[in-house]
């Protein structure tokens, strides 16, 4: 088993699809989006392949201590910060592939019209404790 | 014997033992293992007097903690002869483990912890699961809290508000794992009230009983939100609403008005109410006028807000809306809903747009999201 990170962006991937914001989509639209989702955890959690799932607030602001004998810098939040994570999944799979597998079945969210967002998903694999067996 | 029985025994069980010269850090551990015990070894059968099987159980595990710690190798002596029969356990006792779990220096999330475990009764496990945090995390945080206690001394513990606002907080957040941590709540609060004559505790104790009378319509099944206008009114809990009517009525009786009877006389006056229509707006925004003199905070007035547009008008309610503070949580979303009573949908659709992307929780985000689509395509039928 291995861990992956199943990171959405709202900015920072590549260029994502084009489609309107979800508050001009038809109020069929959104709750197909909304259900969608929430099957999607559920299967995940049937499973047995589901560790967390989380989203963040928009807002956001940088955070460094300061130089000596000065105060730590809080900058932000910024409109226009170039990467701005949504929020994320960890998955528990089998395989790099199930992982791929799992991702792609996320960002095939229904949005307007039914079709798929086609959302990029970012899948990122866990570092592991090291094994016990190493040689 | 169910759960709630078994852990309404356990202040009573750490009272003794303190009242025995233990210390609470360390009775609270030992107390904490005996019940962790009696969970598993009372499926068998229970002891003809669990309170006593519980008493001996915990004293056994102090000693050994005592006997444990080689720093307190010399309190062992002292322990270590036959300990006086346990007196039967008084409110008075009750109330001081309240007080001692919500000390002044506690952080609110340690004061909740300790005031779960070592009131409550709740294991550490459980309370780890209703916070969403490891086990070895809130294990931390409430060995970390009784040290506090601890070294903060005991004879200067918290009062009855402090109490108050950790139940109040327990009541209001963490909703997940296998206890239910509103019910907790008010098996706590009940607790208090028996324990101390105050309106104002009775006051909290009918809030949580009207709140938690509305709760199943709250929500559907999928988890989105159901506004009060929309919620179906015969889910609501009949005999909790009588209750937590009767309980702040006779506390208003008193005529010593606080926070708290202010927001159960609202939350009333919702629950009184057979359809929405019938609501008496005029009289809560009343109430919270007198909400404002104990409590002026921009949720009490974005609150307000609301029930004078209800009562008034939506151009009232905009005007009220006016004197809270930009940046409070959800104002967006209330601007939105009384623009959209105004008549003025553009604004209002926009308005949920940008309310959907502040919300605090997923839920509400749905939900204002929700709002600003059936707004838009309503725009767009009838432009």
């Amino acid at each position: 088993m291995a861990k992956y990170l199943l990171l959405k962006h709202y900015r920072g991937g590549p260029t994502p699809p084009s489609y309107p914001p979800m508050d001009q989509w038809t109020p069929d639209e959104v709750e197909a989006h909304f259900e969608f989702m929430n099957d999607f955890a559920a299967r995940l959690r049937d499973g047995g392949e589901f560790v967390d799932g989380q989203a963040l607030s928009p807002d956001g602001v940088w955070v460094r201590s300061g130089d000596e004998g000065r105060p730590p810098v809080v900058d932000g939040p910024f409109a226009e910060t170039k990467d701005l994570i949504a929020g994320w999944m960890v998955i528990d799979v089998d395989s790099y592939e199930r992982a791929i597998e799992l991702a792609v079945e996320l960002s095939s969210a229904p949005g307007p019209r039914g079709e798929p967002v086609h959302e990029w998903l970012e899948v990122r694999p866990f570092l592991t404790a090291p094994p016990n067996v190493t040689d | 014997m169910d759960d709630v029985q078994l852990r309404a025994l356990v202040p009573q069980v750490l009272s003794v033992l303190v009242r025995r010269g233990a210390d609470f850090a360390t009775a609270e551990d030992a107390v904490q293992e005996a019940l962790v015990r009696a969970l598993s070894s009372w499926d068998d059968g229970l002891p003809s007097d669990p309170k006593a099987w519980l008493i001996t159980v915990a004293w056994r595990a102090f000693l050994d903690l005592a006997r444990s710690e080689t720093a307190r190798r010399d309190r062992e002596a002292r322990y270590d002869t036959e300990p006086p029969t346990g007196e039967v356990s008084s409110a008075d006792d009750t109330l001081h483990l309240y007080f001692l779990c919500a000390h002044p220096d506690l952080t609110p999330s340690s004061a909740v912890a300790l005031t779960l475990r070592a009131v409550g009764g709740l294991t550490t496990r459980q309370i780890a699961a209703a916070y969403l945090v490891p086990e070895s995390t809130m294990a931390q945080r409430i060995s970390r809290a009784k040290r506090t206690v601890g070294s903060a001394g005991v004879d200067r513990p918290g009062d009855v508000r402090t109490v108050m606002r950790v139940l109040y907080l327990v009541f209001n957040e963490g909703y997940s794992g296998d206890v239910d941590l509103a019910a907790e709540a008010i098996r706590l609060t009940r607790q208090l009230v028996a324990a101390v004559d105050a309106p104002e505790v009775s006051g909290l104790l009918a809030l949580m009983l009207l709140h938690q009378a509305r709760r199943a319509s709250r929500t559907r099944p999928d988890g989105s939100i159901v506004s009060l206008a929309d919620q179906d009114r015969s889910q609501w809990d009949t005999a909790l609403i009588a209750e937590g009517i009767d309980i702040v009525q006779a506390a208003l009786a008193r005529d010593q008005l606080g926070e708290y009877q202010a927001q159960a006389a609202i939350a009333a006056l919702h629950a009184d109410a057979a359809r929405v229509e019938e609501t008496d707006w005029v009289q809560i925004v009343e109430w919270y006028d007198e909400l404002l003199r104990f409590a002026d905070t921009p949720i009490v007035r974005l609150n307000r807000a609301v029930a004078v547009g209800e009562a008034d008008g939506a151009p009232a309610g905009l005007a009220a809306l006016v004197e809270v503070d930009e940046g409070v949580p959800r104002r967006e979303a209330v601007a939105a809903y009384l623009h959209e009573r105004n008549g003025d949908l553009e604004l209002a659709a926009g308005l949920y747009a940008v309310a959907a992307r502040n919300a605090p929780n997923l839920a509400e985000r749905d939900h204002q999201t929700r709002q600003a689509a059936r707004l838009n395509q309503h725009l767009q039928r009838n432009p």
